[in-house]
C-alpha cells in the first residue's frame, strides 16, 4: 500500500518546528505503524538526512513509550490501541497521514515526536503509593480482597501511563492519570489509611502541571487501555469528601 | 582449560539453614549511619526500583540511574504470565524444597545450589510484600489469592494479575521508589544512561553516564555500585526484549574487570510469534501460561495445507502430549521450544512461511466457555489479534520460539557481588539462580528477590568497613580519563562517516547469531560464528552511519554505542557455547544429544560456571571456573516424560 506522511520536525524545544512531507511507496499492510518509521528513518539516514526521533521501547502496548497524534488522534484510529499495537492494514490505502507529538503544556517537546513526561511521576510521587516498608508485609493471604474488588482495581491499575488522555483532552488535563491510579489504590483494603491524604495530594500535584478537567470524555475515547471515566468520578468524589473529613477517624468504616 | 579461583562465598551449614546464618553474619550498618553512604543504582526494572526503594527505605543515599524517560518503562513491564512462590495455598504438595528441585532441574543442573534455595525461601515473601504494596493479584471468590499452573512443574504456584503480572509488580515497586523519591533517599535520573564503569584501586566507585536529552556526560560517584540492567537477548536483534533493552552496562563492567559468567545461555521462548516479513523489528511473546489451557500440534502429514478446523483430531499431531505424556504441553521452555524446531525442520511447519505451529484453544473452549477463557487471557488475544489480524478465538494461534531470556550475565557470589569489589549485580543482569534455563515465572521471583531482600541484607557487609570514607571525588583523575575514554568513543562513533545503518549491522549480527548460535548450535557453525563476527565489527566501525551529533537528543547515537558493544559481547556467547561441548537446558549442541534427541549433559567436565575475564582487545578471554557442587540434589538426566 502507499501512504503519505506528514511528520512534525522539532530540533530541540525552544526552536520553531515544521511538517515534513515523505511518500511512502509499497509498504506491507502488516507493517506496525512504528516499522513504518524504522522503514522512513533507514531511507533518511541512508539520504544523508536525520532521522525522527519518536519515543517507543516494548512494541507490545505495555511500556507506554510510544506516543504518536495520528490524523488528530492520540495513538490513532484504531480504539484501545497503543500507536506500536496499530497495524497498517487498519489505514486506507493511499492515505495522509499526519503525524504530531502529543500536544499538552504539562508535556513540553523534546526533539521531534518526543515530549516529556516526567509531570506524571510527579504525580506518583506526591501520594500514588501504598506506604509498605519492605518486610513489614503480613501474610498475603490474610487481606481477603473480594473478586469484585480486585477486578475493579485491575481495571483502574492496567494504565500505561502513555498520556494520550492528556493528549486528547482539549484543555490539557491529567484526570484519567491520576484517577486510574489513585482509584486503583483507594478501592483496595490496604489503600484505606493513606487513602483521603492520597486523593488531596494527588489533586494538587496534578493541578500543578495540567489543565483542569470539564468532563469532555475525550480521554476515554483515546486511552489504548480503555480505561473508564467512572474513576474521575471516584477521584472527584473523594477530593470533596477529603476536604472534610475528620481525618483522626479516617480509619473507621461508612 | 581454565582456572578454578572463584570463591562463590556460600556460608557453610546445612542449605536451609545458610541465608539465615548468613544474615546473622554480615556486619551490619547502623540507621543512624546508612545516609553517610551513597550506593548508585543502574536500572529501573523489577530488580533496581525494588532494590532503590528498599536501600532507601533503610535510610541509605541512592542515586538511580536509568535511560527511561520514566523508572515505569522497564522492560520487567512486560512480563505477561506470573510470579512463583512456594506458599503452597493450593495444598498440592508445594513447598520450598519442591521450587527449589523444580528450579535446579529446570536449570539442567548449571545453577548454584545455595543461591536457589535462598531464592526459592524468598519468594514467600515477595507475594506478601507485593500485596499490602497494592499489586491486584487475581482473586478466588472467597477473597483469597488464586494460582495457576506454568511450564516445568506439576503444582500451581503462579501468582498472576490477568496477563500483566510484570506490569503490576514493577508499578508495585515503582511506587514504592516513587515514595523514597518524596522521602528524599533516592534521586531519580531518568533519560540518563551509564556508558562506563569507574573503577579505582580495584574497587567499583561511580559510573560515567550521559544525558540523552542534553548529551552531558556525568559523573557519579558511591561507596557501591549496583548493576540491575537486564538481560542481552537483543544481541539477536529479532527477540521478545524492548527494543532498547541493551547489554552497554554489563559489557562495560566486564571490560573493567567484572567476569561475564555462562553468556551462551540463551533462552528461547516456544510460544511467540512467528515473524513475518524482513521489516519485522522485534518479535512478541504470547504468555507461557497460555499452555495451560492451549494444546499445541502440527499436521501429522507433511505438506498438509488445509486451513486447521478442516483437518481432523486423528491427522494432527499433538506432539508434546505424544512425547511427554508426563509433562504434555507444560513441559519446561528449552524442550517445547526444540520440540516445535524439530517439527517446522521436519516441513510439517504451519503459516503463510510454515514457520509455526498451533497454540489450539478450540477444546478449552467447548469446556470451559469463551467467557473464561477470556478472562484468563483476553488481552493476549487481544494482542495477538492486533499483530496477525487473525481471531484466536476461532482460529489456532501460530506460535514458534525466539530469543526471550538470558540465563548468563555478570558472575556473583552469594552477595550478588561482582569480581570487581563494590559492585553488585541484580536480576537478569547476573548469572546466578537459573542455571541453563529458566522455568516460567521465575524472572520476576528473582528480580524481586534480588532487590527487596537479597541486596539489602548483603551490602551493608561491603559497606559497614568503608565507615567514614568519603566517595571518590568526581574531579579525581579516575573519573576525568574514565569520561575521556566515553567521549573519545562517541566521537569515535560519529567520525566513521559511513553509509549503512546502526540497524543494518544489528540485523546482521542476528542473523549471524540466530543462524549458528540459536536454538542449536555445533562445532561447525560456532566456529563460523566466530569468523564472522570480528568481520562484522571491523565493518561497522569502518562504514556505520550516525547522523547528528553529540549535544542534543540523538536515538541513533545511542543505538550505534549499543550495537558497538554487541558486536564486542557476540564474540564472546559464541566462543562460551564453542567452549561448553556439551548440551545442558538452553544450550543445546547438535553432537552431544540422546537418541532420542534430548540434550545430554556432560558432568564430568562441564559441571561448573565459565566465568570469563576480558583480556584487553583483540586477545582471547581468559577462563575462570566455579565447579557446581550439589549436596540436596543428584543431578540426573532431565526428563519430563
Amino acid at each position: 500500500m502507499d501512504l503519505t506522511l506528514r511528520v512534525w520536525r522539532q530540533a530541540g524545544p525552544e526552536v520553531p518546528g515544521h511538517f515534513e512531507t515523505h511518500e511512502m511507496r509499497d509498504v506491507s499492510p502488516d507493517m506496525s505503524f512504528l516499522e513504518l518509521f524504522d522503514t522512513l528513518n533507514e531511507r533518511l539516514i541512508a539520504e544523508g538526512r536525520e532521522p525522527v526521533a519518536f519515543d517507543h521501547d516494548c512494541r507490545e502496548g505495555i511500556c507506554g513509550s510510544c506516543s504518536m497524534m495520528i490524523n488528530g488522534r492520540p495513538h490513532g484510529p484504531e480504539r484501545g490501541t497503543a500507536t506500536c499495537q496499530l497495524h497498517l492494514r487498519k489505514l486506507p490505502d493511499g492515505a495522509t497521514i499526519t503525524v504530531e507529538p502529543w500536544r499538552a503544556a504539562g508535556f513540553p517537546i523534546i526533539r521531534d515526536l518526543v515530549v516529556d513526561r516526567s509531570a506524571f511521576d510527579r504525580i506518583i510521587e506526591a501520594g500514588g503509593y501504598i506506604t509498605a516498608p519492605t518486610g513489614s508485609a503480613p501474610d498475603a493471604n490474610e487481606i481477603l480482597i473480594p473478586k469484585e474488588v480486585a477486578d475493579a482495581a485491575m481495571d483502574a491499575a492496567a494504565c500505561i501511563g502513555c498520556g494520550a488522555c492528556v493528549a486528547a483532552c482539549p484543555n490539557g488535563a491529567a484526570q484519567l492519570f491520576t484517577a486510574a491510579k489513585y482509584a486503583h489504590l483507594s478501592l483496595l483494603p490496604q489503600g484505606q489509611p493513606e487513602r483521603w491524604t492520597r486523593v488531596v495530594r494527588m489533586v494538587r500535584e496534578m493541578e500543578r502541571w495540567f489543565g483542569s478537567c470539564t468532563n469532555h470524555g475525550e480521554c476515554e475515547a483515546a486511552c489504548p487501555k480503555e480505561i473508564s471515566i467512572d474513576f474521575i468520578a471516584l477521584l472527584n468524589r473523594d477530593y470533596v469528601k477529603a476536604q472534610l473529613r475528620n481525618r483522626a477517624l479516617a480509619g473507621q468504616r461508612g | 582449560m581454565g582456572t578454578v579461583d572463584l570463591d562463590p562465598k556460600v556460608p557453610p551449614g546445612p542449605l536451609a539453614e545458610k541465608w539465615d546464618h548468613h544474615r546473622f553474619s554480615v556486619k551490619l550498618v547502623n540507621p543512624a549511619n546508612r545516609r553517610r553512604f551513597t550506593v548508585i543504582v543502574v536500572g529501573s526494572g523489577l530488580a533496581g526500583a525494588s532494590a532503590a526503594a528498599t536501600l532507601g527505605e533503610l535510610g541509605y543515599r541512592v542515586e538511580l540511574v536509568t535511560f527511561h524517560d520514566s523508572p515505569r518503562r522497564a522492560h520487567s513491564i512486560a512480563a505477561q504470565g506470573g510470579i512463583n512462590a512456594a506458599k503452597n495455598y493450593r495444598n498440592d504438595g508445594d513447598s520450598i524444597q519442591r521450587l527449589f528441585y523444580d528450579t535446579i532441574k529446570g536449570g539442567d543442573y548449571r545453577s548454584r545450589e545455595a543461591n536457589v534455595y535462598r531464592l526459592a525461601q524468598v519468594s514467600v515473601e515477595i507475594i506478601d510484600q507485593c500485596v499490602a504494596q497494592g499489586v491486584p493479584f487475581a482473586r478466588e471468590y472467597g477473597g483469597l489469592l488464586d494460582n495457576r499452573s506454568f511450564g516445568g512443574a506439576q503444582v500451581s504456584r503462579t501468582f498472576y494479575a490477568r496477563g500483566q503480572t510484570g506490569q503490576q509488580l514493577l508499578l508495585g515497586a515503582y511506587q514504592a521508589l516513587a515514595r523514597q523519591i518524596t522521602a528524599g533517599t533516592v534521586r531519580l535520573w531518568n533519560r540518563t544512561e551509564m556508558l562506563d564503569l569507574v573503577v579505582h584501586d580495584g574497587r567499583a566507585v561511580g559510573i560515567i553516564a550521559r544525558d540523552l536529552v542534553t548529551g552531558e556526560l556525568r559523573r557519579f560517584s558511591g561507596h557501591a555500585v549496583v548493576l540491575a540492567t537486564g538481560g542481552y537477548g537483543n544481541v539477536f536483534f529479532l527477540s521478545t526484549n524492548a527494543k532498547a533493552s541493551n547489554a552497554t552496562a554489563v559489557w562495560r563492567a566486564h571490560r573493567r574487570g567484572a567476569l561475564f559468567a555462562n553468556p551462551c545461555f540463551t533462552q528461547i521462548h516456544p510460544t511467540c510469534i512467528p515473524a513475518s516479513d524482513e521489516f519485522q523489528s522485534k518479535l512478541t511473546l504470547m504468555s507461557e501460561s497460555l499452555r495451560n489451557d492451549g494444546r499445541i500440534w502440527v499436521p501429522a502429514r507433511i505438506g498438509d495445507d488445509r486451513p486447521p478446523h478442516e483437518i481432523p483430531d486423528d491427522e494432527r499431531d499433538y506432539f508434546l502430549e505424544r512425547r511427554y505424556p508426563a509433562f504434555g504441553n507444560l513441559v519446561p521452555r528449552d524442550v517445547a521450544s526444540r520440540a516445535a524446531k524439530r517439527e517446522v525442520d521436519a516441513g510439517r511447519g504451519v503459516g503463510p512461511l510454515r514457520n509455526g505451529v498451533y497454540l489450539d484453544f478450540s477444546e478449552a473452549i467447548a469446556r470451559l466457555g469463551r467467557s473464561v477463557i477470556e478472562e484468563r487471557y483476553g488481552n493476549l488475544f487481544q494482542m495477538y489479534e492486533r499483530i496477525t489480524g487473525e481471531d484466536p478465538y476461532t482460529v489456532p494461534m501460530r506460535i514458534y520460539p525466539a530469543v526471550h531470556y538470558t540465563m548468563g550475565g555478570l558472575w556473583v557470589d552469594y552477595n550478588l557481588m561482582s569480581t570487581v569489589p563494590g559492585l553488585y549485580v541484580l536480576g537478569e543482569a547476573n548469572f546466578s539462580d537459573h542455571g541453563a534455563n529458566r522455568l516460567g515465572a521465575s524472572a520476576l521471583m528473582q528480580g524481586l528477590a534480588d532487590g527487596y531482600f537479597v541486596l539489602p541484607a548483603t551490602i551493608s557487609d561491603w559497606l559497614a568497613p568503608l565507615l567514614g570514607e568519603p566517595t571518590v571525588p568526581i574531579d579525581d583523575p579516575v573519573f576525568t580519563a574514565t569520561e575521556t575514554a566515553v567521549s573519545e568513543r562517541i566521537h569515535r562513533l560519529l567520525s566513521v562517516q559511513g553509509r549503512r545503518s546502526v540497524d543494518h549491522f544489528h540485523r546482521e549480527l542476528g542473523r549471524v547469531l540466530w543462524d549458528n548460535c540459536g536454538m542449536e548450535r555445533s562445532a561447525e557453525s560456532l566456529d563460523k560464528a566466530l569468523g564472522e563476527i570480528p568481520a562484522l565489527r571491523e565493518e561497522f566501525w569502518a562504514d556505520v552511519r550516525v547522523l547528528g551529533g553529540e549535544e542534543h537528543f540523538n536515538q541513533s547515537l545511542e543505538k550505534a554505542g549499543r550495537v558497538a558493544d554487541f558486536l564486542e559481547f557476540a564474540e564472546l556467547l559464541v566462543r562460551d557455547a564453542r567452549h561448553r561441548e556439551e548440551s545442558c537446558g538452553g544450550h543445546f549442541r547438535v553432537e552431544y544429544q540422546t537418541p532420542d534427541g534430548e540434550a545430554l549433559r556432560n558432568d564430568a567436565e562441564f559441571a561448573y560456571v565459565a566465568a570469563w575475564e576480558w583480556a584487553g582487545e583483540g586477545a582471547e578471554p581468559v577462563l575462570h571456573r566455579e565447579p557446581l557442587v550439589f549436596e540436596a540434589v543428584q543431578p540426573t538426566q532431565r526428563s519430563y516424560k
